[in-house]
């Protein structure tokens, strides 16, 4: 009996802490989790946590200065380049070590091995895009310039000592949620984050959709509805510009496009058009300061920890304060005491298909340029929490890697077939040595000299300096195409298709000190057509360009409070072009009591989607479902089949020019609609899906509560997340807030012989959830205010702040 | 009875208090699991009877763990606690945690301590001094 008690009490005791230290599917394993002494109550901190101390870590080659501002942005003095990036690469582990490598493991295609099966396709995905192949031909490639080489090593050494010093208990929250640990950092993670940042930007294609439409209407309609040039547009480039260069390239005019016959219904991501930017400059004749102020405000999926890390790094060669991304050493926007910079998105087209004929089912060779050439194979191995590892072989072509070959039966339904995906990030590029010219850059010639190294993803680079000159250039690597090259899916046995080579970086489209007085870009089309070369069909629709250069074009003794305004500036073009043609169409007198009330509040709507008002809800839900019922019917999108949209561009020209047009006709009904039934119904049912979601048209339909602005946590945990930020903006207006993204940061630069940044970010300095400067700086930027930033130069400043001494 | 009510209230201090600071100091070093060693391995040494085993068990080490999370729930404002709780899928107050985790961290040491006083007694029977 006695025996048996024991076995039996030691058993159950044996079996709670094995049950508590384990994770069970998606919850953590609790003992540890909530453990006073481990878990996530060490995570809390207190509001003034970040005390003075002198740290001793081994590793730097002199000693360094760091001093915390009030907002906890770290100014760091030190004695050289080493050092430099090391205490950046230390302190950025130390607020965002979660986030730094979650992104590079994502990059990389590792998600499964911390979630587990879930993540699994993400993680194919990923690895057969070919991020592995580009991370590690991009960072040979750094590793083989001197200057990238130390910044990198260095950088990736600050990161390490940090994690070498931590204990368990100190994890980072996100670690023990997800029971997993931190592991070496390395420059190839470096590598990986700046592929990451090339998934989210230069991964748009719509060239399944457009052969798929090519397929079913032909070449005129095609043409017609998806043009090569929008109507309205302000290119970035002031039209008129002249061209400082003559082209070296002449191509033969384009040879028609070969779509395949079968399965290329690949489930492709689309573009999503309110992933853009702003950025301008203007020049000093414009400004109250006599000086050129520079503003740009990067629009992302919002996410937390912040994207962004506020940082200014001193050397007796450098004095740079701006914003850096958690894994990459310097700083990617910002100022130094001579110039300031920023970017925007382009939406070049970087990314082609192209059609492989394979010379059997064994897939060891492909025919291009009249003969059988050898498919190479990776293997890449995809671990899986809680399962054995999944080992995937991807074949690669001279074009790149096919992602979804014939017969594989693992992926989605609508199972594209044997293409093999060109992509501007497989190639090698040092986008780190651009960042580190233009961190020390003191002129435009240092500017001009800093882009060439640029790969991907391309940008607008915009620029100021305290020498009164500004400019901007679209800029990155861009293939020389032939004209409308990858509007549609390639053939990939011709030769004449390929990607040749690349637009001299000295010919992509520039411009410095036009008569207009200032530069700008909003991802609209980089030039007008006089350009020489090809970039892409389609950009970003006009609005927000236009928006900015028509307040610029009247913007008189501007400050930094001024060019603050604009960026928070609500005014929908897109409503006050395409709102009137609407309401002229309309029947009223077919409307209910509850449509007439919303009919009026929208007619004396002024454009301006501010958080109180109402008319913005109605607009968006409106012009949704306008476009959908004008072009649902004959261009339906779904899995099988997709097909897109025209841009609302070409939609506002066919209201203006054709309103007659078949394509207003609901062919799924047996009745002839007009332009007017399909708005009128529209309209109708619009406001019966509002009605039916947030009930009788009242204050619960103000643009900021149906928007409903999430900033989420990267592992989408709502309790890290800032849930109804209550903000206007919009998708087609300068303050680009929508429901998921929206301005990562925002930067205005007053240059002059003491530069004066201002700053407003969506989150904070610290990726804790457990820190007070997690969200701190949100309310700021919710109100479109910016905050100075204290630019100092020297590490004895007076002031109050928290003084590090490094060792 | 005076004189003996207080000394049966002043008895479980002294076994509470050692296997509180004993978890404190064992938690510095080890992991999480270790109240459950200490708790096993005290009931084993001073053998006092099953229930006073969890009993003392688990009010200590739930001392131990409810004191020091009040502090950190103080000195930080309380800035992860209900967060957590949402986490968890719990209603978003502070209250849950505070609660939870020395339930949990006690309930351990409980169980641990019955099974090292069991385990003593089919080693090393003792008698038990009835009070």
């Amino acid at each position: 009996m006695r025996i048996l008690k024991a076995l039996l009490s030691t058993v159950v005791a044996l079996a709670l802490v094995y049950a508590l230290n384990r994770s069970w599917g998606v919850v953590p394993a609790l003992g540890p989790f909530i453990s006073p002494f481990t878990g996530f109550w060490q995570n809390a901190e207190k509001p003034n946590q970040l005390q003075e101390q002198s740290l001793l870590i081994g590793g730097t080659k002199e000693p360094v200065e760091v001093l915390f501002d009030s907002l906890h942005i770290p100014h760091v003095f030190a004695q050289n380049d080493h050092d430099v990036y090391f205490v950046q690469g230390y302190l950025t582990a130390r607020d965002r070590l979660w986030q730094m490598e979650f992104q590079t493991h994502a990059a990389a295609g590792r998600v499964a091995e911390i979630v587990g099966d879930r993540a699994t396709e993400l993680d194919r995905y990923n690895r057969r895009l070919g991020m592995g192949f580009a991370a590690e031909q991009s960072v040979k490639y750094m590793m083989d310039d001197s200057l990238t080489r130390e910044s990198l090593e260095a950088y990736s050494a600050g990161v390490n000592a940090y994690i070498n010093g931590l204990t368990p208990g100190q994890y980072p929250l996100e670690y023990k949620l997800l029971g997993y640990a931190p592991e070496p950092w390395t420059p190839l993670k470096c590598a990986y984050f700046l592929k990451y940042m090339s998934g989210v930007l230069a991964l748009g294609a719509d060239d399944v959709a457009m052969t798929n439409i090519l397929a079913k209407y032909g070449p005129e309609v095609t043409n017609d509805l998806f043009p090569n040039y929008p109507k309205h547009e302000d290119p970035i480039i002031p039209p008129g510009t002249k061209w400082d260069f003559l082209p070296v390239y002449y191509l033969k005019s384009p040879t028609n496009p070969h779509p395949g016959k079968d399965g290329f219904a690949l489930n492709w991501p689309r573009h999503d058009p309110s992933i853009g930017s702003n950025n301008w400059a203007i020049a000093a004749q414009k400004s109250a300061t006599g000086y050129p102020i520079l503003a740009n405000d990067p629009h992302l999926n919002l996410s937390l920890p912040s994207i962004w890390y506020l940082i200014q790094l001193h050397t007796p060669t450098l004095n740079v304060m701006g914003a850096s991304m958690p894994g990459s050493p310097g700083v990617i926007g910002g100022f130094n005491q001579h110039i300031a910079w920023g970017e925007t998105n382009v939406g070049s087209d970087v990314l082609d298909f192209y059609k492989i004929k394979f010379k059997d089912n064994t897939r060891r060779e492909y025919w291009h340029d009249n003969k059988w050439k050898p498919v190479t194979r990776r293997i890449e191995v995809v671990k899986i929490k809680g399962k054995p590892d999944l080992v995937d072989t991807v074949l690669y072509t001279h074009h790149g890697p096919v992602m979804y070959e014939p017969g594989q039966k693992s992926f989605a339904k609508n199972m594209p077939v044997g293409y093999a995906v060109r992509w501007v990030a497989h190639d090698p590029a040092n986008e780190l040595k651009c960042f580190y010219l233009l961190n020390r850059a003191k002129n435009h010639a240092d500017y001009r000299e800093a882009l060439t190294y640029y790969g991907a993803p391309a940008q607008n680079f915009v620029f100021a300096d305290v020498n009164k000159d500004i400019a901007i250039a679209p800029n990155g690597r861009f293939p020389l195409k032939k004209q409308l090259q990858g509007k549609f899916l390639l053939d990939g046995t011709n030769p004449n298709d390929d990607w040749r080579a690349y637009i001299p970086a000295d010919q992509n489209p520039h411009v410095k000190n036009p008569p207009r007085g200032f530069v700008s870009s909003a991802n609209q089309s980089s030039t007008d057509l006089t350009y020489p070369y090809y970039l892409n069909w389609q950009f970003a629709p006009h609005e927000r360009g236009s928006r900015i250069n028509q307040q610029l074009t009247a913007m008189q003794h501007a400050t930094a409070d001024s060019i603050g305004k604009l960026q928070f500036d609500t005014y929908n073009i897109r409503a006050a072009e395409l709102l009137p043609k609407l309401l002229s169409h309309l029947q009223s007198g077919k409307l209910s009591t509850a449509q007439k009330q919303a009919l009026t509040t929208l007619q004396q709507w002024k454009y301006y989607q501010t958080t109180a008002e109402l008319a913005p809800t109605i607009f968006v839900e409106w012009e949704k479902r306008f476009m959908d019922a004008l072009w649902g019917d004959d261009l339906p999108d779904d899995d099988s089949l997709p097909l897109r949209k025209p841009s609302a561009d070409r939609t506002i020209r066919l209201l203006e020019e054709t309103p007659t047009a078949h394509w207003f006709d609901d062919v799924r009904t047996p009745a002839h609609e007009t332009v007017a039934d399909i708005v009128t119904s529209s309209f109708q049912m619009a406001i019966d899906t509002l009605i039916k979601r947030h009930g009788p048209q009242s204050a619960g339909w103000q643009w900021a509560t149906t928007k409903g602005t999430k900033i989420s946590h990267l592992a989408r945990l709502d309790a890290f997340s800032a849930l109804n930020v209550q903000v206007g903006g919009g998708a087609t207006v300068v303050n680009a807030i929508t429901s998921r993204t929206g301005p990562s940061w925002r930067l205005v630069v007053e240059l002059g012989p003491t530069p004066t940044g201002y700053a407003a970010v969506p989150g904070g300095q610290s990726g804790n959830p457990g820190s007070h400067y997690y969200l701190n700086m949100l309310e700021t930027w919710r109100k479109g205010q910016l905050t100075r930033l204290q630019y100092l130069t020297s590490p004895k400043a007076p002031g109050s702040y928290v003084r590090w001494q490094i060792h | 009875m005076c004189a003996g009510k207080s000394i049966n209230l002043m008895r479980p201090i002294i076994p509470i208090v050692i296997q509180t600071l004993l978890t404190i100091l064992m938690q510095l070093f080890l992991p999480w699991w270790s109240i459950a060693v200490v708790a096993f391995a005290f009931c084993f040494g001073r053998p006092e009877g099953s229930i006073r085993s969890f009993v003392y068990s688990f009010t200590g080490v739930a001392a131990a763990w409810f004191g020091y999370i009040l502090l950190q729930h103080i000195q930080t404002g309380g800035v992860l606690t209900s967060r957590i709780s949402e986490v968890l899928k719990l209603p978003a107050n502070p209250v849950f945690m505070l609660i939870i985790t020395p339930l949990v961290g006690g309930l351990v040491a409980g169980f641990a301590g019955i099974a090292g006083y069991f385990v003593r007694q089919a080693l090393m029977p003792t008698v038990t001094v009835k009070s």
